[in-house]
């Protein structure tokens, strides 16, 4: 019931906004729905911590497992580990700060809450489900929703945009949905096959199974997590789509293919994911660099935000190809990391583009001498990207290259020198689109009149900037709570690679 | 054998007594007004519909000619209750037409075939069933009395319903030659595979072929369902087709269990082909009713994907689907029937902009969409999952992997839709349409029926266990 709450209340709040009448109840509706799911987050952390603390090693908690389709061993199977909570508490985060920053949504204000809300009960349930066929429903839950913010409020080329988005979300879903089918009939439980994940991580799965199904299913994850070369979705939806669309997007729905690329394909095909890591090392590599390089050419500030992305989502899915507990765990402090980043980023961009209806670096200019929070937010959010110390976005690549030079292999050293390398030319972007956008004389005379952020802007940046700092001044506490997650999946690769 | 005689064929007498009903009205006077005409038969339908879920029970009649069993009433119940859909939202059609009884007494006249087919347990009363379903049908289609197009489809639709029941009948004459028996059960132990055979059990398939429209027997359905009037195109697509649907499945199963192996193929190339080109013709409409024909075709191509898989999985995924279709299907049509009536606009872009002035219809239209295109949370997305599962569950991970990319092509004109109601702006938009009662009501069972049948997991479990009798 605990974690079940997740999905009933993003929903309860999503039908209470139906019967709202007016831009302000609608908002006021949305902010106290995820202000309780962001309060629930932490009551979730701090009940986890409780049972851990009190000797409870068990590899999931909060376990509920309810009958669904029982002819089919289909359950309603539900818990979680140190990994999903912190997925979790990421969503809490990005959904708030998304209310809060789309507070003035003017049209069609009613349906924008409405899928916003049904998109986070989207991402909450998938991570918590435990089993398969639960997991794939919310993964292809989250797919319309999104085609239609977009769609709708989006703008720029937004209709383009929001098909190419959902046609290649769904194409990641379909051969995600042949790679689970695969799973689900190499199983066998007195003659029965199973969805449940803890069941199948616990069965031997055939050799050959598992080279035909993991490519299937790591690759349909890995378009929801940008890999390349199934990235080119990325820089079209995130720049067209309405800022709390792309803060959505970029902060959560590509984590959902990072948890799915590890949580299924890696940790239920462990003897395919060794064989395999060649090829993902050298795919997330190339997605590192090019995803930099990509970057340095672009002039939108959404469009250097979503191929950064494509870089930073490589160094989750290099994380995940490495398998070794410190570049996985770096892997998953990645996604937060980044998740965390690119909303506060995305957050920062739609609100000098709602003052200046401009997105390009050379028309703006001079900003910090007008509207200082809001350019201060955006400094921050630069140089977490680019890695200083003390943020969060630091803490998790330094433990992805710790862990990646662990793994002994020399080419697989080369990749992460390369993906080192790539830090140089995140820090030429980022540096040139502040000093482009912020600084020098103010090009545009209409520029002096903006107004600095509202509450509700300094609200949402100041939520996401505590998470960044929080996790790049103390990052044991995340790490802790990840460690233990890790570690099943990191012993159950090193099982299956020793029994070869 | 007397009240065996009533109680097995209850649901065939109930619609035998709505029919003598209406023909008593026509005879006896003139003066009932349509509106009452259509809340009697509405209501006698419901009455149809609940008491087919009571007091039924097993059994054989008339030396297996007829029999009965639980997944057959389900599947009756399923169609009856299309069928009361089907009715309700064709008040705004037939509100002002003065031939209302004729349409009922033709309509009922279709689904009294329809439940002899389905409980057929020999041949040629399957046959029989298949004509008196057919026939009216073609009656229907042409009920646009002024409309040139009408008489056309309906002209379509004879010739092809002629050479698909030619073709089965010399399947089963054929079949009778070589084995001496029409009865489904016995026929399985007759069979021996003789070259005569297969060539009876081709011209079989390629007459149920017909009757679904599976590629490359598709060539009737879109002209037809354009021509047709939209009440009675939803007929077609959704309870007709059901119908005919739900006998394969049987005679697949039970008389050729035997042939698995051969008409395991043949429904791999048919299913891809239905797929592949429905989707294909599918994206290139404008015409919405033209649009749903494609797309309903392509639909077919996964229900024969669901028919290939193990025998209860199978059958218990086509019926469940065809289940959820009858609502997806009909939450759609409903929407557009609605717009047909009042303003007989039926192109795509007509559409433009008309989430504007109507949200909620958008909204039934995009559910239902949703539905069709196996999107999450509706029940589309459990009964195509459930569907590909019973196929996948064959080893046959090549069909799926098509099927699993052809739901992208097909969300691709869902979305396009979507796209033009929601994103599109137009300067002369359908106005706002003021619903009536009972259309409301239709819409509003399909919405619920395609918001709660897949979470509702006893559903399922229901028609499986079900799936078992034969």
């Amino acid at each position: 019931m605990l974690l079940s709450l997740f999905i009933i209340l993003p929903l309860l709040t999503a039908l209470a906004v139906l019967f709202c009448k007016g831009l302000k109840q609608v908002r006021m509706i949305s902010l106290m729905g995820t202000s309780v799911q962001f309060v629930f987050s932490f009551g979730l952390l701090y009940e986890y911590w409780k049972e851990r603390a009190s000797g409870n090693r068990a590899q999931f908690l909060f376990e509920m497992n309810a009958s669904w389709f029982d002819p089919l061993h289909i359950h309603y199977h539900i818990g979680i580990d140190g990994i999903s909570l912190s997925m979790i508490l990421l969503t809490a985060f990005v959904v708030i700060a998304g209310v809060l920053v789309s507070w003035t949504q003017e049209t069609l204000n009613k349906e924008f809450f409405f899928l916003l809300l049904i998109l986070s009960a989207g991402a909450y349930g998938y991570f918590i489900s435990l089993d398969l066929f639960t997991l794939f429903f919310f993964l292809e839950l989250a797919v319309i929703p999104k085609f239609l913010l977009i769609g709708i409020w989006g703008s720029g080329k937004k209709e383009y945009s929001a098909m190419k988005l959902a046609l290649m979300l769904m194409a990641g879903s379909a051969l995600v949905f042949v790679g689970l089918m695969g799973l689900y009939f190499n199983t066998s439980i007195n003659g029965a096959h199973s969805f449940d994940l803890v069941e199948i991580s616990q069965m031997q799965i055939s050799n050959s199974a598992q080279n035909t199904f993991f490519p299937l299913a790591f690759i349909g994850f890995g378009i929801f997590a940008a890999l390349f070369p199934f990235h080119t979705w990325v820089p079209d939806g995130h720049s067209s789509a309405p800022t709390a669309a792309s803060m959505f997007l970029a902060g959560i729905s590509m984590k959902l293919g990072g948890y799915g690329c590890l949580r299924v394909a890696t940790y239920l095909m462990p003897e395919a994911a060794h064989h395999y890591s060649p090829v993902i090392i050298l795919l997330s590599t190339v997605a590192i660099i090019y995803g930099a390089f990509a970057t340095m050419m672009q002039k939108d500030l959404k469009y250097i935000n979503a191929y950064s992305s494509v870089s930073h989502c490589g160094f989750v899915l290099l994380g995940i190809g490495m398998l070794t507990q410190t570049s996985i765990t770096g892997a998953v402090l990645q996604m937060v990391s980044h998740g965390l980043m690119t909303a506060l980023f995305f957050a920062a961009i739609g609100m000098i583009y709602s003052r200046t209806h401009t997105r390009l670096t050379e028309q703006l200019g001079g900003l910090l001498k007008v509207i200082p929070f809001i350019s201060t937010v955006f400094v921050i959010a630069g140089l977490c990207s680019l890695g200083l110390p003390g943020l969060s976005g630091f803490v998790a690549e330094m433990t992805i290259f710790m862990g990646s030079w662990q793994n002994p292999d020399q080419w697989y050293r080369l990749a992460t020198i390369l993906a080192c390398a790539s830090i140089v030319v995140t820090a030429v972007y980022i540096l040139r689109a502040t000093g482009k956008s912020l600084m020098g004389p103010i090009h545009n005379f209409q520029y002096n009149h903006l107004a600095d952020a509202g509450w509700n802007e300094r609200l949402a940046a100041g939520i996401l900037i505590t998470g960044i700092v929080a996790i790049g001044v103390a990052p044991f506490w995340l790490y802790y709570l990840i460690t233990p997650g890790t570690e099943y999946i990191i012993q159950h690769v090193g099982k299956a690679i020793t029994l070869k | 054998m007397g009240i065996d005689f009533l109680i097995l064929m209850k649901q065939e007498w109930m619609v035998i007594a709505i029919l003598l009903i209406l023909l008593f009205i026509k005879v006896s006077s003139d003066d009932w007004q349509n509106e009452n005409i259509l809340k009697l038969v509405n209501i006698l339908l419901l009455i149809n519909l609940i008491t087919g879920f009571f007091g039924y029970r097993d059994g054989i009649l008339f030396n297996e000619m007829f029999k009965t069993n639980h997944l057959i009433v389900t599947e009756k119940n399923i169609l009856s209750l299309g069928t009361f859909i089907v009715s309700l939202q064709s008040y705004a059609w037939l509100r002002n037409n003065k031939l209302v009884l004729e349409f009922y007494l033709l309509l009922l006249s279709t689904l009294l075939g329809m439940f002899y087919m389905i409980s057929a347990g020999n041949l040629l009363m399957f046959y029989l069933g298949l004509e008196l379903s057919s026939i009216p049908l073609a009656a229907l289609a042409n009920f646009d009395l002024e409309k040139r197009k009408s008489g056309e489809a309906a002209f379509k639709f004879i010739i092809s319903s002629a050479f698909a029941s030619g073709l089965l009948l010399f399947g089963i004459s054929l079949v009778y030659g070589t084995t001496g028996t029409l009865t489904l059960s016995a026929l399985s132990d007759h069979l021996d595979g003789s070259s005569l055979q297969i060539f009876a059990f081709i011209l079989l398939i390629s007459g149920f072929g017909f009757k679904i429209s599976t590629v490359p027997f598709h060539l009737w359905t879109a002209d037809v369902y354009e021509g047709s009037p939209v009440t009675v195109t939803s007929y077609f697509s959704v309870i007709s087709k059901g119908s005919v649907l739900f006998v394969f499945v049987t005679v697949l199963y039970t008389a050729f269990k035997s042939y698995a192996i051969t008409w395991n193929h043949i429904l791999f190339i048919l299913s891809v082909l239905t797929m592949v080109i429905g989707n294909l013709f599918a994206i290139r409409q404008n015409n919405i009713k033209r649009f749903l024909a494609f797309s309903s075709i392509s639909q077919v191509g996964f229900i024969l994907i669901g028919m290939s898989g193990q025998s209860q999985a199978g059958t218990a995924s086509v019926v469940y689907f065809i289940l959820i279709y009858t609502f997806s299907n009909l939450g759609a049509f409903g929407v557009i029937s609605l717009v047909s009536a009042y303003t007989g606009r039926e192109n795509l872009e007509d559409y433009k902009g008309f989430y504007k002035t109507n949200p909620r219809l958008s909204w039934v239209l995009a559910i239902s969409l949703f539905s069709l295109a196996g999107i999450p949370p509706t029940a589309g997305f459990f009964g195509k999952f459930f569907l590909l599962m019973a196929g996948a569950g064959q080893g046959n991970y090549l069909l799926i992997t098509i099927a699993a990319l052809n739901m992208v092509v097909s969300l691709y004109y869902y979305l396009k839709i979507i796209k033009v109601i929601f994103m599109d702006s137009n300067e002369n938009p359908i106005k706002r349409l003021l619903t009536p009662s009972s259309p409301k009501l239709a819409l509003i069972i399909c919405t619920t029926g395609i918001i709660l049948t897949g979470f509702v997991g006893y559903i399922y479990e229901y028609i499986f266990s079900m799936s078992t009798i034969f």
